[in-house]
Parts: structure tokens; sequence; C-alpha cells
């Protein structure tokens, strides 16, 4: 085993250490990084955290079909899900639709899927997104898919709770509705952040670099999580480091 | 007794009429892939396809073959295999009327077509551009308690569901297991067509545990026997999905034209064991 993590190794375990202390987490569609971080957090947690992997057969309880996740999430019993976006802005807006003015967009994506719902509910939403450039991290979203706060008198338990790039991790401050820059993954710098960035967030001067996987953590990724991955993600398990 | 609805592919097919508004369900819970290509050998046009969630190559198809004029949905994609090209083009070129949704919206409009109520009530969508695209929804105020709006959404109806189950009996009465969303289709469509990959002799009501997850021949209107029904898309833990064809599909749907050439080869073939 190499002592090293690969860069999507890092991004898993960032996002098991997002989970402590949640009792119920779900992933869901074409989230395979976020299942694999659920699922080593299932695995830290000795025994304490129920996981839900949407996709998967043996890593999912549900027997009430596809209401069943929508239904838990407005009861308030899924602790923590995760969303991405084609766009994401400094409001945590985010946008699954497409680039361009709807609905003569320059690119199309797939669409909104439950992020117009489950934003609203389950309390600690990560935004989870691989790419991190002014493409992605953008000044306002085209299309809000799901608006990042709302007014007071909209029943909102739920929302941003921290965002995940490939560049690093932001929390968000939802009374203040910007973020800050938390971390900054090894061998990027916050200038890289800046640079990649279309709006503004908070940092401090002295930036932290995101501690690299504990040597155990690494060993459990590899030898428990990465084959309960593969039951929702076969090609994605294959691509880990064995 | 009425008679149980067993039929042949081409039948199926044909119940499903011109203008329907027809619903199917995402990749996880049975696809009926099978009587899709039936679908397109009849020539079906102006369907409305509601998608249960969401839907992935099954839509796509429809959408390259002309099929629909309408796509209720919260996404299109092929997951894994990257963006539904047909889909994208046809919304590109303004061919396809697109109603956005989200996941969650579906479930509860066909849950109050279940119930035969005319609407439901929804959390969540409010600052949306998914609600401020949707003229159909509403936001009412909570008539229980004061300052709290909430959305409300019309009832889905579909005229016809159709989906691809492992069991059927010869009563008409049809296994789906875990897949429960399906059961709630079933209930809020006006109609139901499904193809299996078997059919039993046994009634499957009599068995004690099976029955909560049948869905009862009072609901269901056409069954067809159509052994890998799904491929090349996974089904459930019978078979996986069929990761060539479907990179095939994706790379082959990029231009009309080679779709096209995608469609002649898929339409030759009689069943899916052909190409698998």
């Amino acid at each position: 085993m190499s002592a090293a993590s690969s860069p999507v190794e890092l991004l898993i375990v960032v996002i098991a250490r997002l989970l402590e202390g949640c009792r119920h987490v779900v992933t869901g569609a074409s989230s395979p990084i976020p299942g694999a971080g659920a699922l080593l957090a299932r695995e830290l947690s000795g025994g304490a955290l129920r996981v839900n992997v949407l996709g998967a057969t043996r890593n999912n309880s549900f027997t009430n079909g596809g209401v069943e996740l929508f239904d838990l999430a407005a009861q308030g019993r899924i602790d923590a899900f995760f969303l991405g976006g084609g766009q994401i802005d400094g409001q945590a807006n985010i946008n699954l639709v497409g680039a361009g003015p709807y609905p003569d967009l320059e690119v199309r994506w797939p669409g909104s899927f439950g992020s117009a719902y489950l934003y609203f509910l389950v309390p600690r939403v990560i935004l989870f997104r691989e790419e991190h450039t002014r493409r992605v991290m953008v000044s306002r979203v085209d299309f809000i898919s799901a608006p990042g706060v709302s007014p007071s008198n909209v029943h909102r338990p739920g929302g941003p709770y921290k965002m995940v790039t490939g560049l690093g991790v932001f929390a968000f401050d939802r009374a203040r509705s910007r973020f800050r820059l938390e971390s900054v993954h090894p061998g990027h710098s916050v200038q890289d952040v800046v640079d990649n960035t279309g709006f503004d967030f908070d940092r401090s001067e002295d930036p932290v670099v995101t501690p690299p996987p504990e040597p155990e953590v690494l060993r459990l990724l590899r030898r428990r999580v990465r084959g309960e991955i593969a039951d929702a993600y076969p090609r994605f398990a294959a691509s880990l480091p064995s | 007794m009425p008679t149980a609805p067993l039929c042949e592919l081409p039948a199926l097919a044909a119940m499903i009429m011109d203008g329907a508004k027809l619903a199917v369900p995402s990749d996880n819970s049975g696809v009926a892939m099978a009587a899709t290509r039936e679908l397109v050998r009849r020539g079906a046009r102006g369907l409305h396809l509601v998608c249960v969630p969401v839907s992935g190559m099954q839509a796509d198809v429809m959408i390259g073959a002309g099929l629909l004029s309408t796509i209720e949905t919260s996404a299109v994609s092929l997951a894994e295999f990257g963006v539904a090209p047909r889909f994208t083009a046809a919304l590109r070129d303004k061919k396809l009327r697109m109603l956005e949704s989200t996941c969650p919206a579906i479930h509860a409009a066909l849950q109050a077509a279940q119930k035969g109520v005319p609407f439901t009530p929804l959390r969540g969508l409010i600052g949306s551009d998914v609600l401020t695209h949707r003229p159909d929804w509403k936001v009412i105020d909570n008539p229980f308690q004061t300052d709290d709006p909430i959305v409300v959404l019309p009832a889905i109806q579909p005229d016809i569901a159709l989906f691809h189950a492992p069991l059927a009996d010869r009563y008409g009465n049809v296994f789906i297991g875990r897949w429960r969303e399906l059961l709630t289709l079933a209930h809020a469509a006006r109609r139901t067509v499904v193809t299996v990959e078997r059919i039993t002799d046994h009634n499957l009501l009599e068995d004690i545990e099976r029955s909560p997850g049948v869905i009862p021949a009072l609901y269901v209107s056409g069954i067809a026997e159509v052994e890998r029904g799904a491929w090349p898309l996974r089904f459930g833990a019978e078979y996986p999905a069929d990761e060539p064809a479907i990179e095939n599909y994706a790379a082959a749907a990029r231009t009309k034209a080679g779709f096209e050439s995608w469609l002649e080869a898929w339409l030759a073939h009689d069943s899916a064991q052909a190409l698998a």
C-alpha cells in the first residue's frame, strides 16, 4: 500500500470528517465520492452512523420507494446530504440546469434532481464539486435550482453547511450568506483558490492545509470502503487505489 | 373472473396511444427498454413523458426517435456515461417542451392522483427557479398557521404507466418487490402495462412473503413476458448494466446521424439477447 493518498482519496476522507456526529447520512444520484465518504464515516463511527447510498442494493435500507428519502428529510430523519452544481455562487445558490439565460441555455445539464427540496430540509447539506474553476464558482448562478438562503418566514430547517472542492474546504455562514475558506488542500495555495473563484469569500491570513488522511483511515478506505462503494459505483471503485 | 392481461409485446405497445401522458421509472427501478423499442417501431407520436422522477437512456432514445412532445422530469442523464445527448440537442433546438421539476414534486403529485385529490402541498421550492418556471405550481398560505407560505402542485394522473418487473402470474398480478414507487405509479395511472422477466402459474397474492410487493391485477392492463426486457440497462439483482452497449449508445447519439444509425441497428434486432 502506498502511504500517500490520491486526490480523490483525500476528498473522501475530508467528507468523512465532516460527517462526524451524524446519525443518518444519505448520498444521492451520481455521488461516488460522497458515497465513499459516508461509508468511511460509518466505519469510523463504530456503528453509530447509518448510511443509505441511493442506487446501492446492500447499502440501502429503503423499503418505501423513491419517495422515502424525501419523506425522511421532511421529518428531520436525515442529518446530512450532498448536492453539487454546474454553477455555485457566493450565496451558495446552486444551478444544476444549465449555463446561460434560461431557457436559451448555452449548455444544458441534466436537471435539478431533488435539490429544490432537500437543500431546504437537511440540516447539513455539503456542497461537493471536484472542479473548482471560475466556470463553476461564479458570481451569480444563471438558474437557481435551489437557493442558498431563504427569507425567515420560509420553512427551512436545512441548508448549506460546508463546501468541499478539489482545492479546499469552505464553511458557509447562513446568517451572513457568505463562504469562509477553512483549509486548502496540499499542493494548492490560497491564491490558487482566489484565482479560481468568481465570488468573494472570507479567509484568514494564515491558511490551514487540509490534513492528509491518517494511515489507519487510508487503510480502512482501501480495505473496507472500496469494496462497499462498488455495490453502487463499480466503475468508480475500480478506479480507486487498492 | 376477468381475463388475465397477458399479451405479446406489439399489443402492449399498441396500448400506449399517441398523445398519451406516459409515466416511466428511473434506471434504478425497472425500465422497459424492449417495450420502448416496440413503441419506436410502432411510430408513437406526441407523448408527454413523465419521468419518475428522472430518466436516462430510455427518455433519450424516445426523444431522438421523435416520440415526445413534452417531457416532465427532474433530470435526464446517462449518469456515469455522461450527458443525455438527444435530450440536450432537442432542448437546444427547441424541439421538446420541458417541464422542469424536482424529484419529490413528481412523487408527491403522483401520490395526489393516487388519493384522487386535485393537488398536494410540498415543502421546499420557494426561491427556486424551478418554481418560477412552473406557472401551474402555486404558493399558498398554510391555512392552519400564519405566515407559512407553502407550494401546492396539481396531481399528475398519467394516462398510462410502463415499466419492467421481475415476475407476474397468470392472473395478472405483478411482483415489484421493494420498488414501491411502481405501486404508487400503478395506483396513480389510469392504466398500467408491464413487461416481466418471467410468468408463473402460482398466484402471487397467495404467497404471504411476496404479496406486500405485488401490484394486484386490478391495476394492470397488459403484461408481456420479455426476458432481459430492461437490457442494456441494469435490472436490480438480476443483471448488471451492459456497459459497452450503453457506452456505444452514448458515443453514437452525440450526433443526429450517429443516433439514426444506432437506432436502425437497434430496431433491426428482435430481442435483447440478439445484441447481448
